[in-house]
């Protein structure tokens, strides 16, 4: 019950949110649409950090290939949506517009949310036996490999980019999706399972020895990291409404990994302060964009030198100001003198 | 046939330059364990090193002296960056973990690629032409000189780090150090020395990988670092990484196949067979061709 009411409580939340922001709620209130495009895409980087963060943070194996599975999200769920958008609309004719537009996203993204899982399988079963550097070099490979694939189907506009996508996505929707997966991520690392992964992150042979199936559990987290990718990329694609291969470089990929090192790896919120933090940076030094790449490269040598654990490290952030829990509660007090 | 051979011919020439790069990658790794992901982006500074003195040298006839001079200097100045390297950024993370020692690995990258967008701006250059241009064809196969000069070189680079890995006292102190650090150390050889020497070298190669380029492929950028430092590390893997004779097998193979393909299927796809090759022979050799197998022990 209480579950149910935080959820209602959530969209409720983000639909007022939505529509004060949009000035649909009450006229005359908005925000700037430079300001709400940011938040839109801060919440899908959020998205994206969370969800690689599950791999690359709780797991400990380093994915440099993040940017293609979001491709395949985007491409699939706009492959969705624009080819079979209004025979789903026509079926769904009984339903007031904005529940069609809903419906139709839902649609799209669970599309593009499995074939960016299956995708994640099939990457993930032979790359994920092996260990460390390796790993990065095979999944930014992949990644790659999926970018130029998807380059050369012509359906989807090849080189011309996949424009004519219908704008389903907005703030409720995104700011919906990054809630839910952070409720993933979060469920997952603390459920039994996600004991194995980080028994795995800490060592990966005395988790083999203690009988973890190691490889099953790293893809296990590789596919459900993979498929909030497509999620993410998927809303990418329809809140722009054009998405092109080029923003899928690898150079995406290292983005999200910068997000979550300077948040903190093995932290949810630090994913998320990560992407906040990344994107606000980005947007506020945009009069200074050459030196903006600089800045951030050199940001990610002091923190690796400094505090190799990102601002966070691997705790979360509410656990900063809680009280350290006391073990020493069987000690009897100390006698006063 | 003679499309074959024509093929075959660029194929050897750019994966000579592949088997350069390939070779500092495999070093560092050698002595690291660390994949340097800068090393693509040294590459790059060396050919706009190349570049900017044969910039000075311009007015003065193309000649192999002025080729030379350009190149030596230019191995110099990327030796020196490398140290720098390898001092500033790697060293203070070398105890840390194998993650942290990576992600400031593309730290470094990242930062060469984009410092290198505001020195040189972003937009590409075009490298004037150093020697003489001649062209021999022998049995309908076009060979210009500058894939003679990029290939006579290349292999006289890897003949002279094979001698000095062989035969000289350093050379032997860094075969020590790649098989085991630590054993080394106490044995009473500097290994903070060794590993300098081990990226001044590799970063060396690489700068004379970025002016042959510049000689043959006149177009030079700031990001043209990434994709050959990546198909290079997939030339170190793929013919065993940290052996040494293995890179430059590994970097004739990949460059042979790459203008295969491009040659013989389609461009388009040109960025993705080094990838796919990777994948290949991690699943199928993981130690690489001529690499030995090594289990990880607690």
């Amino acid at each position: 019950m209480k579950h149910a009411a935080m959820a209602i409580a959530l969209v409720a939340v983000l639909f007022v949110l939505n529509g004060l922001f949009s000035g649909t709620l009450v006229a005359g209130v908005s925000i700037s649409p430079y300001i709400l495009q940011v938040m839109c895409l801060a919440g899908i980087n959020i998205i994206l950090a969370v969800s690689l963060n599950l791999i690359n943070g709780f797991t400990g194996q380093f994915s440099i290939g993040h940017a293609g599975f979001m491709a395949i999200g985007a491409y699939s769920s706009a492959f969705v949506t624009v080819t079979f958008g209004d025979r789903i609309r026509a079926g769904l004719s009984f339903l007031p517009a904005f529940a069609q537009d809903g419906a139709l996203l839902l649609i799209g993204l669970a599309v593009g949310a499995l074939l960016a899982a299956i995708a994640g399988f099939l990457v993930g079963v032979p790359s994920l036996r092996l260990r460390g550097d390796y790993l990065a070099i095979v999944t930014l490979g992949f990644g790659e490999i999926i970018r130029v694939w998807i380059l050369n189907i012509d359906a989807v506009g090849g080189a011309r980019g996949y424009s004519g996508i219908p704008k389903l996505a907005n703030f409720f929707w995104i700011y919906l999706f990054a809630a839910f997966s952070i409720l993933v991520v979060y469920r997952v690392v603390h459920s039994s399972f996600g004991r194995t992964l980080i028994a795995i992150r800490e060592d990966e042979i005395a988790a083999e020895a203690m009988g973890v199936d190691t490889t099953r559990s790293k893809v296990i987290s590789f596919v459900v990291s993979s498929s909030l990718a497509g999620v993410g990329g998927g809303l990418f694609g329809h809140y722009l409404m054009y998405v092109h291969t080029n923003s899928f470089t690898f150079i995406k990929s290292i983005e999200i990994i910068i997000m979550i090192v300077i948040g903190g790896l093995g932290s949810i919120t630090g994913s998320v302060l990560g992407a906040v933090l990344y994107i606000t940076l980005t947007e506020g030094l945009r009069q200074f964009s050459e030196y903006r790449m600089v800045c951030f490269s050199l940001l990610l040598i002091i923190i690796m030198i400094v505090r190799p654990q990102g601002i966070l490290g691997h705790r979360e952030f509410l656990s900063y100001f809680r009280r350290p829990r006391r073990l020493d509660a069987a000690t009897p007090p100390a006698i006063e003198t | 046939m003679t499309t074959f051979l024509q093929q075959l011919m660029n194929g050897l020439s750019l994966g000579s330059i592949y088997a350069l790069i390939a070779l500092g990658y495999t070093m560092v790794y050698g002595v690291l364990r660390l994949i340097n992901f800068a090393h693509g982006d040294v590459y790059m500074v060396g050919a706009y090193v190349g570049y900017y003195l044969s910039r000075m040298m311009q007015g003065k006839e193309p000649s192999l002296a002025a080729a030379f001079l350009v190149m030596v200097a230019s191995m110099v100045a990327c030796a020196i960056l490398g140290i720098i390297i390898e001092r500033l950024a790697y060293r203070p993370v070398r105890r840390a973990s194998r993650l942290t020692l990576l992600i400031t690995a593309i730290g470094v990258s990242l930062f060469l690629e984009n410092a290198g967008q505001l020195v040189f701006g972003p937009d590409p250059k075009f490298f004037p032409s150093l020697a003489p241009h001649a062209e021999y064809v022998v049995a309908g196969v076009r060979i210009t000189s500058e894939q003679l000069t990029v290939i006579g070189v290349s292999f006289l680079l890897m003949i002279l780090l094979r001698l000095f890995i062989q035969k000289t006292r350093t050379g032997k102190a860094m075969r020590a150090v790649s098989f085991n650090l630590d054993a080394a150390k106490l044995m009473g050889i500097s290994t903070d020395w060794i590993i300098g020497v081990t990226f001044a070298l590799g970063s060396a190669l690489a700068a004379a990988a970025g002016v042959l380029i510049g000689m043959q492929i006149p177009k030079i950028d700031p990001l043209m670092g990434i994709m050959y430092g990546l198909k290079a590390f997939v030339a170190a893997v793929l013919g065993g990484i940290g052996n040494v004779p293995g890179a430059v097998l590994g970097g004739l193979l990949i460059g042979t196949s790459e203008v295969m393909v491009v040659g013989y299927l389609s461009s388009t796809y040109r960025d993705a067979i080094a990838f796919g090759i990777l994948i290949l022979v991690l699943l199928l050799r993981p130690q690489g061709i001529l690499g030995r197998v090594t289990k990880e022990k607690v």
